[in-house]
């Protein structure tokens, strides 16, 4: 039965996991995502779903669990803040290059270093751009609400299946330790054993019966060969480009200035929106929903109409360079993000569209 | 009588494992990770378990185990077989998961996995080949390489005051009480080779029992990494190799020697 009620971001999630029918949760604490795992052991999911929850020795240890139930079929989950994603990278490289489906959640917090415990955007580029080593990317999730947290989900294993790619959900603390009605989904039941491998007998290392072995792995040391693999890779991110891509706007029909924001920032900037109009800015919002892909088409129309594009980000700076890169110099194109953990006001997101784009 | 009816596979004594490809050995002429490869892969088919077994391959020489072995297998990242091996072996916990790693991947950059899969007793086996040297690399120094022995990165000998003592992984793993079984084992003459296959054996039935770790050393050669002739390194071996890690079971069923 679906069931209305009133949640944590984090726990949100875990619930969510529970109810997907995912088969296990590798993960280490770190603020401010430690409400899922200690959802999950409180749970008791084994006992609900016969899902696995693990607490791995370290972040390395837990995306390497990932990689190896990944790599055997099962639906598998692991989540982290930002020093604790570093760490998981190498893996992350792996997953993506050994083509395994695989969710991995960031509750972003300020960095670099240690950084802080308080809400950040300061890892898109991580997430966008790579972030381990080689030619890869992710598929990346920003979830704006609590009900977001829990159905992406669903929907990041969806992806992940459908390409055999590590799916990474980009939340920050905002949106992990905020409370928020959430309309949560039916039970799913696990697959069997049989089930699974019946489904991935093709590619999963279930054990070898009649067919031939499956091999997991990342390595060939034949150049041709590997070249060959990286070029399936980018297939996969061309179709993602095609087929998954999602943003959302926001009174953008008779925009003259646009926000460009993702998770917690596009909340802030949808209330900038409203009191740009309140006092008659014609200010819209485009909020991507996948940051890898991205809309870059939606953006190079976008700004054939709008005057100016301000983004938005808690960070110094990034998601900007693709909003310029998108827009190829048609319209200035600037940038307003807070730092160190503060969550920038409304009303300074539309003093700066009025400082910086409309002047 | 001719040749032909005495080479029948009938009266062959030894033949090819089963369980091994086709594939000719990456590893040097001379070197033990085809025994080790071939007695793995003998208990496995010997056992019927084929269907059931999912193996775990490193990184270093033996990073294409899976080019050898005809079963399936994930190769994980350095260091990493053990937690890899704990996540199939609890979201399978009817299947048979081992690993194969060498010394560095266990003892140097996959330390924390290594005590903290056998601190949980995750129904594993672990073969831990131990030859001294990274072989992979081309001789560098490994943490099990003896004081004075030289590589590449100790040209001088290992120096304990500023590299450490070569680290006894077995002995140290024994002493977690979620290890059931840790020997440590060779393969360099039959009659060795006749006893790792025993002990590999034993740790594939304690997995059947669901009994926790079971962690075999074998230790082993690198003639090439060591310089030698295959048959020096082996003498040097036992000269040099077996005095500071001794040969035998360090805990068996739960309890240590």
């Amino acid at each position: 039965m679906s069931e209305l009620k009133l949640m944590k971001g984090n726990e949100a999630l875990a619930e969510a996991a529970i109810r997907a029918g995912v088969d296990a949760y590798f993960g280490y604490p770190i603020t401010p995502q430690s409400e899922v795992i200690e959802y999950l052991m409180t749970e008791r999911p084994e006992e609900r779903t016969g899902m696995v929850v693990l607490q791995a020795e370290s972040e390395i240890a837990a995306i390497n669990m990932v990689y190896g139930a990944a790599s055997t079929g099962k639906k598998v989950l692991t989540s982290s803040s930002s020093p604790g994603i570093s760490l998981k990278l190498e893996g992350i490289s792996y997953l993506a290059g050994a083509e395994l489906p695989a969710v991995i959640v960031n509750v972003v917090r300020g960095g670099p270093g240690l950084g802080t415990i308080q809400p950040s955007q300061a890892d898109y580029f991580q997430s966008v751009k790579g972030g381990g080593h080689g030619d890869y990317k992710l598929y990346v999730l920003a979830p704006a609400s609590v009900q977001e947290m829990s159905d992406f989900v669903e929907d990041a294993f969806d992806i992940a299946f459908k390409y055999r790619a590590p799916v990474l959900i980009l939340s920050d603390g905002l949106i992990g330790q905020m409370m928020e009605k959430v309309n949560l989904k039916d039970q799913q039941k696990r697959l069997t054993d049989a089930e699974v491998i019946k489904k991935y007998d093709s590619w999963a290392t279930t054990g070898k019966t009649n067919r031939k072995r499956n091999i997991i792995t990342s390595l060939d040391l034949q150049s041709e060969k590997m070249e060959a693999r990286v070029r399936k890779l980018m297939k996969k991110y061309e179709q993602m480009e095609k087929e998954d891509l999602r943003y959302e706007e926001f009174q953008t029909e008779d925009a003259e200035y646009l926000f460009v924001a993702y998770g917690s920032s596009a909340r802030i900037a949808q209330k900038a929106v409203q009191l740009a109009r309140a006092k008659g800015i014609k200010a819209g919002l485009l909020r991507p929903i996948t940051l890898f892909p991205y809309p870059k088409q939606k953006l190079f129309e976008l700004a054939d109409q709008v005057k100016g594009i301000l983004s938005v980000e808690l960070n110094a700076g990034q998601m900007v360079e693709d909003v310029q890169l998108a827009v190829q110099f048609k319209v200035p194109v600037e940038h307003f993000g807070r730092t160190g953990g503060i969550i920038h006001t409304p009303e300074e997101v539309l003093e700066a569209l009025e400082q910086k784009i409309i002047k | 009588m001719d040749i032909q009816d005495i080479i029948k596979p009938e009266n062959q004594v030894f033949c090819k494992t089963k369980l091994m490809t086709d594939t000719t050995l990456s590893y040097c002429p001379g070197c033990g990770h085809g025994t080790a490869h071939n007695l793995t892969m003998e208990v496995i088919d010997e056992m019927g378990i084929v269907e059931d077994t999912i193996g775990v391959a490193p990184v270093g020489c033996s990073v294409l185990a899976y080019d050898f072995m005809n079963i399936d297998i994930t190769q994980a990242a350095h260091g990493r077989a053990p937690a890899v091996a704990t996540a199939i072996a609890r979201t399978w916990p009817e299947k048979y998961v081992f690993t194969y790693q060498g010394d560095g991947d266990l003892a140097a950059i996959g330390t924390a996995e290594t005590i903290h899969t056998c601190n949980r007793g995750e129904n594993i086996v672990i073969i831990f080949v131990n030859n001294g040297i990274y072989g992979m690399t081309g001789g560098q120094m490994a943490p099990t390489t003896l004081e004075g022995m030289m590589s590449s990165t100790s040209p001088y000998g290992r120096e304990v005051k500023t590299m450490g003592s070569p680290i006894k992984m077995t002995e140290l793993v024994a002493h977690l009480p979620g290890v059931y079984y840790a020997t440590r084992q060779s393969i360099h003459t039959h009659k060795h080779a006749r006893k790792a296959k025993k002990a590999i054996q034993k740790a594939f039935e304690n997995t059947r029992l669901k009994k926790g770790v079971s962690f075999i050393e074998i230790v082993s050669n690198c003639n090439s990494g060591w310089k030698m002739t295959p048959n020096e390194s082996n003498i040097w071996m036992e000269e040099h190799m077996f005095p500071y890690f001794p040969l035998g079971d360090i805990k068996v069923n739960g309890i240590l020697k």
